[in-house]
């Protein structure tokens, strides 16, 4: 087992060791070098960086012998996807119809406004939380519904979506 | 479970009732769900208190029931399940034989349960669902409305089976329709079959399977692939991944079926990546039905093969499209191609594809153990059989439900769903509309209450059943704000392919703002229609064709609203915050200043005892001045 990549080496690409790209090859030979596996291979990827780094998608179109543009324009093209590094912690906060209706816009308002986030800025300095929306997580009859890494927080309110982050802030600084 | 020999109904229907007899031994069987909702909500601690409580209290507990070692008689039988649909109540445990069902179970619950029920056989009162119309507490799903006023069909077993149990599938007569299509039936029969049957597809087109299998079956090119679609991107939809997380063998049995019918030696499940559980689960169903050779080669003893890919979808609501799909299966970006040639003739990799949602896969082997003739027999005449919706929003009730086709709005709204509520949920409302099939579909409002549901009813007022997706609003909800929601989905979901679709859904978000922000005129909505129309035709795919469904359906049937919105500058529902104009009446402010100090924005100014002003330039509309009132003297916020 390789050791995790520190949050330095995941914000700078460019001082991931290049023993690094043996986990890169062994996705790529978990999947025969198929170019049809694209997608699952950059899943696998982003599973072990956090975010498809540049130097990772142009490795994969040489392995795979295909255009970077073709690697590139798949990684653009999925929302799950993220061509920069995202934060420890992931709030994705769920706008389905469901969701919107049950008023999941003031929740995002408060957590954009408590962690000083934007439209266009969605991870705090410290790289800690990252805040987005995403279309309908499927659990409508929890609605509205907030989803940190992967544990799903039901029926929540502003206050109670503020309360989680304190949460997560208090245990990072313990640590 | 080892099943080496050649795989007979006789040796399924072995392994189901050596199972069954199993299981009878329990004296009690204790289900929690296991679904999405309830996991949220703690319902792993709640099975693992369970566990630990029992055992401490010296009851024999039995969590995975393997039929080759049965247990000794007078143990307790404690599973996980699938979604149980009441997802809003949750975490919820069923105790059988009771029947009895527990709602919001914590697990500090535990062991005043295990005592009381398991022990004495006595139900916990506090912990059952309470009807609040009728003012009594239910024991069971028996008693309880939102179950009563549905039909399970594809849901029967969802929610009581353990998904990840192959043997307790088996004791439900599972494998048992593959298994004959396999051995004694031919691709044809197959096809007609469930022509016969009349199941359309569940993903929204409502297109006849067996008419889709048979022209995939007819085609002489090799090799065939089927896939099953669960990447259901409609937000407010969750009905494929209930099956997939409550029924994961049924959908692998609807594909083996699939694959006989059209002659597929590969098949594929796609599911949305948001969904982890479900493609955890229908992993381990290929996994296990592959280990007890129901997948693999030589099926059934005969020649054929098929072999199953789970594969993850990446997060793009164009690939519930069947061409965007294949574009995806094949590592490329999700974009839809024209049809025809449609998949059945020319799809994955060029070769003839059958597409199949998962609820319509699910029924499959349902319909084979039935016949047709009795599957027929529910629902309406042109939609036979049963729906299943996601029924969400304002309603007292939400959660996962089905009920047959015909069934009416008042029917799911009002029987299932227990009525209308405020946003709170805290009172009772009025309906104002039902959005059905998400941001493809359309509006339903009050005047549409008794029209039985079905692919052709709702077509014929502009809506469509599509995925499933079931949204109740209350009076208090805006009209255009809801068009705006939907347009920004599908704005943001479009590929980019054809220009209509991309540059189109874009304008008419930005009229739909200007209707929104006060800057709009009577040729806005004129232009609004006009653009919404054209994208529907300039586009190839069903998002484009659908995406201007809402704002038209919306425009039309809440004309006075949007009126309203354009012509006096006014939002009736309140809603729209650069059309709000709040204002303190004068005779009702004594000129306390509570407001004053509620306003973080210093939007307030007065002397004591004197009127207050709401300065609107520097107002934000939060309301938080409305609420701190207690004179009700600032209204319009």
């Amino acid at each position: 087992m390789l050791p995790e990549p520190s949050p330095e080496e995941v914000s700078h690409p460019s001082t991931l060791p290049s023993r690094r790209f043996q986990k890169v090859c062994d996705i790529l030979a978990k999947h025969e070098h198929r170019a049809s596996r694209l997608i699952p291979i950059l899943q696998a990827v982003q599973e072990e960086y956090r975010y498809l780094p540049e130097e990772v998608m142009t490795y994969l179109a040489t392995s795979l012998h295909i255009p970077p543009a073709e690697v590139y324009g798949v990684a653009t093209f999925y929302a799950h996807f993220a061509l920069a590094p995202k934060g420890k912690y992931v709030l994705r906060l769920c706008d389905g119809t469901a969701c919107h209706v049950k008023r999941s816009i003031p929740i995002l308002e408060a957590l954009r406004s408590k962690l000083r986030l934007s439209e266009t800025k969605s991870t705090t300095d410290d790289m800690l939380f990252t805040v987005e929306t995403v279309s309908c997580l499927g659990a409508c009859g929890l609605a509205p519904v907030l989803l940190v890494n992967d544990q799903v927080h039901g029926q929540v309110t502003p206050e109670a979506a503020c309360a989680i982050v304190d949460g997560i802030a208090a245990k990072e600084t313990v640590q | 479970m080892t099943l080496a020999h050649v795989i007979t109904q006789e040796s399924l229907a072995k392994e189901g009732l050596a199972y069954q007899s199993a299981a009878n031994g329990a004296e009690r069987r204790l289900i929690i769900c296991a679904g999405t909702g309830c996991v949220a909500g703690g319902a792993l601690e709640v099975y693992g208190e369970f566990v630990r409580t029992i055992e401490a209290a010296g009851i024999d507990v039995v969590t995975e029931l393997r039929p080759e070692a049965p247990p000794l008689p007078g143990f307790v039988h404690v599973s996980r399940s699938g979604c149980q649909g009441f997802c809003q109540m949750g975490p919820l445990a069923t105790v059988l034989p009771d029947g009895i069902l527990y709602t919001r179970v914590k697990k500090g619950d535990v062991a005043e349960i295990v005592e009381s029920t398991l022990k004495h056989g006595k139900p916990v009162e506090r912990l059952l669902y309470v009807d609040k119309s009728a003012k009594r507490s239910c024991r069971g799903i028996a008693e309880i409305p939102f179950y009563q006023a549905q039909h399970r069909f594809v849901l029967k077993e969802c929610g009581v089976i353990d998904p990840d149990s192959l043997p307790e599938y088996l004791a439900k007569d599972g494998y048992q329709a593959a298994c004959r299509v396999y051995t004694r039936m031919s691709p044809q029969e197959v096809c007609t079959e469930i022509d016969k049957a009349g199941l359309r597809g569940r993903g929204g087109g409502g297109f006849p399977t067996g008419r889709k299998w048979e022209l995939a079956r007819v085609q002489p090119a090799a090799p065939k692939y089927v896939i099953c679609n669960g990447d259901e991107g409609d937000p407010g939809a969750f009905m494929d991944r209930s099956v997939m997380e409550g029924n994961p063998h049924s959908v692998v049995e609807g594909l083996l079926i699939a694959a006989r019918a059209i002659g597929a030696s590969e098949a594929f499940v796609y599911v949305r990546a948001e969904y982890p559980l479900a493609v955890r689960r229908v992993r381990k169903a290929v996994e296990d039905a592959k280990r007890a050779g129901l997948l693999g080669p030589s099926l059934f003893g005969t020649h054929y093969a098929l072999d199953i890919t789970v594969m993850e979808g990446a997060g793009a609501f164009v690939c519930g499209e069947e061409t965007a799909l294949i574009a995806s299966i094949e590592g490329k970006r999700g974009m839809p191609s024209p049809k025809p040639p449609f998949p059945a003739q020319s799809g994955l990799w060029g070769n003839p594809t059958v597409i199949n949602n998962v609820e319509t896969l699910a029924s499959v082997p349902r319909i084979l153990n039935m016949g047709a003739e009795k599957f027929r027999a529910m629902g309406s005449r042109t939609s036979p059989g049963t729906k299943t919706f996601a029924l969400t929003g304002h309603v007292v009730n939400t959660g996962l439900i089905e009920v047959a086709f015909g069934a009416t709005l008042r029917d799911i709204v009002y029987g299932v769903g227990g009525g209308v509520t405020t946003d709170d949920g805290a009172a009772m409302s009025e309906l104002k509309a039902v959005q059905i099939g998400g941001p493809s579909g359309g509006c339903l409002t009050p005047a549409h209450l008794d029209l039985p549901l079905d692919f052709d009813s709702l077509r014929s007022i502009g809506a469509m059943v599509g995925s499933g997706g079931l949204v109740a609003m209350n009076r208090d909800t805006c009209m255009v704000s809801m068009a705006r929601f939907f347009m920004q989905f599908t704005q943001n979901e479009s590929c980019g392919k054809c220009v209509l679709c991309r540059e189109g859904t874009k304008q008419m978000l930005a009229l739909l703002d200007d209707i929104i922000e006060g800057k709009a005129t009577l040729d806005t909505l004129d232009l609004l229609e006009m653009l919404a129309r054209t994208v529907q035709k300039g586009s190839l795919c069903g998002l484009g064709k659908t995406a201007p469904n809402p704002v038209l359906s919306m425009t039309r049937l809440f004309r006075e609203e949007y009126l309203a919105h354009v012509v006096e500058k006014r939002c009736p529902a309140g809603r729209c915050k650069a059309l709000l104009r709040p204002h303190v009446i004068p005779v009702k402010c004594k000129g306390c200043g509570v407001c004053i100090k509620a306003c973080s924005m210093n939007a307030i100014k007065g002397e004591k005892r004197q009127v207050h002003v709401i300065d609107e330039t520097l107002c934000t509309r939060c309301g938080a001045c409305a609420k701190a009132c207690r004179l009700g003297a600032i209204q319009g916020v």
